[in-house]
């Protein structure tokens, strides 16, 4: 498990290009691209688990939902970040993507140290020292815990039906 | 206690008496936006539009804006089918391409009107703040879930308070001032909230009002609000807004804010957005002679009659230096044949400007004249983030249409306000 380490106000751009906004809309056609002007080292060597560490206002920018839906397909656990943009925090309740909102942990973070993060428990250890971060309402924990909001939409509207 | 405008919204669609900040409600907002995005939200939901079908298709308006005309075959194919799923499912709100930017469009057919809610798979749907509209962004899922369901969350935000007053001095504007906002409070500013503006709203144009809810979302807003007056009720879509239900809402005197912010705005000075943040913001002044290869004129902030206006008015009479690029882009086809028929597209072509259809143009980079490395524009747009709109080696500078054609005539970063005595004495 690797940490990707970025700074604060990291936009949608540097997440993914708005040139390929219309062009990418798979997750397969968005992996390549990932993080692309930002750190051209992410994409091809992103493995399952890894974890990004960022500071405040982490998404800002456009509503585009690449970035999501490409950091869920590559295998990032979750983002740890001293806070989001309004929309990305959304979008990546809708894809199921864990966001941890703790600055704590983000300021303790350093190179190299060793990070166990339990989202049941909304605690993440850095180094050895514990932080608790908060957890997402239930109501809109559902939409998370149910792979997102279309598996959990596509449910509802078959429990209404029957 | 009182209430804010969001609070009273939110309660008002959710069926409940009173919300409070911080609650989820569950509303059915009245329309859902989604532009050239459309083709890959219902690809997302193919099989499942064709069992359950369009939850409220009067809620859906599709407005093709931002790779247009078509740049390529992928594109056209988007285009394609968004036209057939408009036929197919009957979704009487559609608006193809050369109508305008989504956001204009809104609010000139009368779609954004006071008191509702609109959503849009677009960050700047904020804009529709400027005629009372609760407006606000959403991601591409929750579009498609929206379609099938017809209804969604939302939190009930805080409310930051900023009071106008006084008026502007001549060649500041709109732009300057929330960009002014945005240096202060920072790019997350304003992040989850909603902001309302209160105070001498009075003095403010829609189109004024228009650029600086269309920007809350660089501060991070949910929601960027102005009251009803008479001003809203004189826009040119009044007579169709008469006809249009609507509920003009508005906070109570007593409310409660989580901040309160004033601004005299005749000490707003012109300012420009610096790269590659919003929030990097500094005077004209300070950084006058700034040399640029490309003026961009237009975008869903900058891009209305009065905007064209005053730059053909700086511009009359000059033309721009050789090696620079004019960029104009008309919001919508209302704006661009307003200022076909005031002459204004004639003044602006005749400075050298290369006339664009009205959409989103080269501003998120797909095409249209996007930059090279090492290439500086000063912009009208939103947003000055590296890459975008162009190589990463590029910078953009985001300004009032006043600083971007004054700049214009030289080539090189220059106050309006040096300019404009001589254009309107």
């Amino acid at each position: 498990m690797k940490v990707w380490q970025y700074s604060d106000d990291i936009n949608t751009d540097m997440l993914f290009p708005g040139k390929y906004t219309y062009t990418c809309s798979t997750a397969e056609e968005i992996k390549p691209h990932l993080l692309e002007d930002l750190d051209p080292q992410f994409a091809g060597n992103v493995g399952e688990g890894d974890l990004i560490f960022a500071g405040k206002n982490f998404g800002c920018g456009s509503s585009r939902e690449h970035p999501v839906l490409g950091l869920k397909a590559v295998g990032i656990q979750a983002i740890v970040a001293k806070g989001y943009a309004r929309i990305f925090y959304r979008a990546a309740i809708n894809q199921g993507l864990l966001l941890v909102e703790c600055p704590d942990a983000v300021e303790a973070y350093k190179d190299g140290d060793k990070v166990a993060l339990d989202a049941e428990a909304g605690m993440i250890t850095v180094s050895g020292t514990k932080f608790s971060f908060p957890k997402l309402p239930p109501e809109i924990l559902a939409i998370s815990e149910a792979g997102g909001l279309l598996p959990y939409t596509l449910q509802a509207l078959k429990d209404e039906k029957s | 206690m009182g209430k804010t405008f969001a609070e009273k919204v939110l309660a008002m669609h959710s069926g409940q008496k009173e919300v409070v900040p911080g609650q989820i409600v569950i509303v059915e907002p009245d329309y859902l936006l989604t532009h050239d995005n459309t083709a890959a939200i219902i690809g997302k939901i193919e099989k499942e539009l064709l069992e359950y079908g369009v939850a409220r298709p009067e809620m859906l308006v599709i407005v093709l804006d931002h790779v247009i005309p078509a740049a390529s075959e992928k594109t056209a194919i988007n285009h394609q089918k968004a036209r057939e799923f408009a036929t197919v499912f009957g979704i009487k709100n559609f608006f193809d391409l050369g109508q305008g930017v989504c956001h204009q469009v809104m609010v000139e057919k009368c779609l954004a009107m006071p008191g509702r809610i609109v959503v849009g798979s677009d960050s700047h749907t904020c804009s529709y703040g400027a005629v009372g509209t609760f407006g606000t962004g959403i991601d591409r899922t929750e579009a498609a879930a929206l379609l099938l369901r017809g209804k969604m969350w939302l939190k009930v935000p805080e409310t930051i308070k900023i009071v106008l007053s006084g008026d502007f001095n001549l060649a500041v504007s709109a732009k300057d001032l929330v960009l002014t906002i945005i240096r202060d409070i920072g790019a997350d500013g304003a992040n989850y909230c909603a902001v309302e503006f209160h105070g001498n709203v009075i003095s403010l144009s829609i189109d004024e009002r228009f650029t600086i809810a269309n920007m809350g979302v660089e501060m991070g807003a949910k929601i960027a609000v102005f009251p009803i007056d008479e001003v809203t009720e004189g826009y040119p879509c009044s007579e169709k807004a008469k006809l249009a239900k609507y509920e003009p809402v508005w906070a109570d005197p007593d409310a409660e804010y989580m901040r309160e912010l004033h601004y005299d705005l005749s000490e707003i000075v012109p300012v420009i957005a610096c790269p590659h943040q919003v929030d990097n913001v500094k005077t004209v002044s300070e950084m006058e002679g700034l040399q640029f290869n490309q003026f961009m004129l237009g975008t869903c902030t900058n891009g209305r009659l009065s905007d064209l206006q005053i730059a053909a008015d700086i511009l009359e009479g000059h033309q721009i230096p050789p090696g620079a690029r004019f960029l104009v882009l008309p919001a919508s086809k209302e704006v661009f044949e307003a200022a076909l028929n005031r002459g204004i597209i004639a003044r602006l072509s005749r400075a050298g400007g290369v006339i664009l259809p009205p959409g989103c143009g080269p501003c998120l980079g797909a095409h249209q004249g996007v930059l090279a490395p090492g290439e500086r524009c000063l912009s009208t747009a939103n947003r000055n983030f590296k890459g975008r709109t162009g190589s990463t080696e590029a910078e953009r500078y985001l300004a009032s249409p006043a600083t971007v054609a004054a700049s214009a005539i030289t080539g090189r970063l220059t106050d309006p306000r040096e300019i404009v005595e001589e254009v309107f004495k």
